[in-house]
């Protein structure tokens, strides 16, 4: 059905080990790749690991999906070097506007400052994304990326996964030393370890319809409770590249899906809305059901959940992509220091420290809302009215309105890598790093490209008078200088400093994940190092 | 600040019938709703989450203490 899209056909090749009587070999495996997959295959790659990447399909994600792409999503997209095809191709908007009935009730700004290579939000349909993954793998020349290898069990080992896998051609076998199981909320892996997948449905039904038309509406998140032209529902408009336009409007429980799926059904909800003036066609229609779910851990061993298959959340916050992105970030660097020999396999436990309590959140955000835009008993549904009734002529009830909490990146409190001090700070350990603008060698630069990668990275400020502290061996330094002379980037608009919190002489150790490891206002070269052994799993 | 539970009210009968009139001509749901945000509006007015946990607390175990086919146990009938 979608017009301004067509999904490309990758080429399937007959696997080897096909009618080979052993299994095949494979150090680093990963069950699926949609989105969460083909990042991780990406980040791993970029380190220079190699996979074999298993998807039951030859294409991209069927449907628009994912379309809300949060800021931190957009930095590792940067990282893994993607970030620019996001900006240039998507729509930027950092606004969203709330109605009840047939007015505003409130808006909000989700990125006030300026000073961001990234905005809060790019608009772009999940199936680009993945296009851009799939040739970002292949040009790695890292990534085995076999289509149409459809995972049809799985069985732990102690030295990882066996697996059988059908292919057009028949069934092989492939053992993984590590097997990465990215294969979304229906996970084959899942059912095959015979995991528990616990949480919540809730009652109601939404129609998620993309259409295609010129509409002179601003790019924000646009959220209606009781729009006169959906009375009792909620309706939430999103703008999207190519003219297309997704609408969600809430059908409530009793809803037939079958029937709301019927084209001419949804065209009279939109003319509904849209007024009878505005052409449109259809792009892409379905009917959902949300639930708020996840594993109660995302290791077994030397198989790894990551993604949708470890959790799942209602779309509103737009947490679930960019929640599974996060993983995939979280996890590359440890796996790749672990393959390498660099980190004792222990460090992948943190892997659940850190993700269990980000899935966590992203869970109590969206369940929250759901809530809100669903209530579950009278008693709620009093509540959120009255909240509604409220917000108009009192400010004071519009931060209860809540139409979704949209993603923000988890910061890793309390994580074992992470050593204490300088909690109080604007960037405590396990904090993402937070972007600024610089001058390198007299041009404009971000802060954020300098940071990740490969490797560790101690970020020392240096003054006039305070020079940068030295990094120990097998750290990269980057020097950020308060004034043009003091060398290094230069921090012309002071906002490294005052994002950061630090002074000259100060320094931050970052992990390759841009996560802060820890706070040094004394960097002494021991204390570094010892930092850098904690957040590589080290025992102390 | 703690939660006050000893009265406050200069006249007590006075806001007692406030709150019956407010409630006049309206329906179950209307006042329902009605309750709420009063409730919300307070809340904001207290802004001290400790005070207003300490109410919630009290206010259950009061509602809780009730015989069942006028307290909570009616109201949970409906299930999950
Ligand atoms: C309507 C809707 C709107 C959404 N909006 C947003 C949003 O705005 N922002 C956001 O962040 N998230 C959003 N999400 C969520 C987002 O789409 C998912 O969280 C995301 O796709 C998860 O990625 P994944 O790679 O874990 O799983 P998937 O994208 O589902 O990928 C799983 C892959 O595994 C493959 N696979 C499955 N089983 C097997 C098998 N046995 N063998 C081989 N391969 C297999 C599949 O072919 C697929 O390619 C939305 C979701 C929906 C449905």
């Amino acid at each position: 059905m979608p017009v301004t899209y067509q999904n490309p056909r990758y080429a399937y090749r007959r696997p080897d080990a096909v009618g080979r009587a052993g299994p095949e070999e494979a150090p680093v495996v990963i069950a699926g790749g949609g989105l969460v997959g083909l990042t991780l295959a990406l980040d791993l790659a970029r380190r220079g690991t190699a996979s074999v990447l298993l998807d039951e399909d030859d294409t991209v994600s069927f449907g628009s999906r994912a379309i809300c792409w949060a800021k931190r999503t957009l930095e590792i997209m940067g990282r893994l070097g993607l970030g620019q095809r996001f900006l240039d191709k998507g729509i930027t908007w950092n606004q969203g506007r709330v109605y009840v009935q047939d007015r505003e009730a409130y808006a909000f700004d989700l990125l006030p400052e300026q000073g961001h290579e990234f905005p809060a939000f790019v608009n772009l349909q999940q199936y680009y994304a993945e296009e851009w993954l799939v040739a970002a793998c292949e040009a790695t020349g890292l990534v085995d990326l076999r289509w149409k290898n459809r995972v049809a069990s799985v069985e732990r080992r102690p030295d990882g996964a066996l697996l059988g896998i059908e292919t057009p051609d028949g069934p092989y076998r492939l053992h993984a030393q590590w097997l990465l199981a990215c294969d979304g909320a229906r996970s084959l892996a899942r059912e095959q370890l015979g995991l528990e997948f616990l949480g919540q449905v809730f009652r109601d039904r939404f129609l998620i319809a993309d259409i295609v038309m010129r509409a002179p509406f601003p790019a924000e998140r646009r959220f209606w409770f009781d729009p006169p032209f959906h009375p009792g529902q909620s309706v939430l408009l999103h703008k999207q590249p190519d003219d297309v336009w997704r609408i969600d409007f809430q059908l409530g429980w009793d809803a037939d899906p079958e029937e709301e799926k019927r084209p001419e059904k949804v065209r009279a909800r939109v003319a509904q809305m849209l007024g009878e003036d505005i052409p449109f066609e259809l792009e892409w229609v379905s009917v959902y059901t949300f639930r708020c779910r996840r594993l109660e851990r995302f290791r077994h061993g030397r198989i790894l959940f990551v993604g949708d298959s470890a959790h799942q959340v209602s779309p509103f916050g737009a947490r679930g992509g960019n929640g599974g992105v996060q993983d995939a970030d979280n996890l590359a660097w440890k796996l790749d220091a672990v393959l390498r020999g660099a980190a004792p396999e222990a460090l992948l436990d943190s892997y659940d420290a850190e993700r269990i309590p980000a899935a966590e959140e992203n869970i109590l955000n969206s369940t929250r809302s759901t809530d809100f835009i669903t209530p579950k008993n009278g008693a709620a549904r009093a509540y959120r009215d009255a909240v509604l009734a409220l917000t108009t002529a009192t400010p004071a009830a519009r931060p209860w309105v809540n139409s979704g909490r949209l993603s923000r990146p988890a910061v890793l409190r309390g994580s074992p890598l992470g050593t204490p001090g300088g909690e109080d700070a604007p960037l405590p350990p396990g904090a993402p790093a937070v972007d600024a603008p610089v001058l390198n060698r007299g041009r404009a630069d971000w802060l954020l490209r300098h940071l990740g990668g490969t490797g560790f990275t101690l970020l020392a400020l240096a003054g006039e008078g305070a020079p940068p502290p030295e990094a120990p061996p097998g750290i990269a330094r980057l020097v950020v200088g308060e004034t043009e002379t003091t060398g290094g980037l230069f921090d012309h608009a002071g906002l490294v400093a005052r994002r950061w919190g630090l002074a000259p002489g100060e320094a931050v150790l970052l992990r390759p994940d841009q996560h802060v490891a820890a706070r040094f206002a004394v960097a002494e070269t021991h204390a570094i190092a010892a930092a850098h052994r904690r957040a590589m799993g080290h025992a102390a | 600040m703690t939660l006050a539970t000893t009265p406050n009210l200069a006249d007590p009968d006075a806001f007692y019938a406030l709150l019956m009139q407010a409630h006049r001509g309206l329906d179950e749901d209307a006042s329902r709703r009605l309750d709420a945000a009063l409730v919300l509006l307070l809340a904001n007015h207290v802004g001290d989450m400790a005070v207003l946990a300490a109410a919630v607390q009290r206010a259950r175990e009061a509602v809780a203490a009730m015989p069942a086919e006028q307290g909570l146990a009616a109201e949970g009938r409906g299930g999950p």
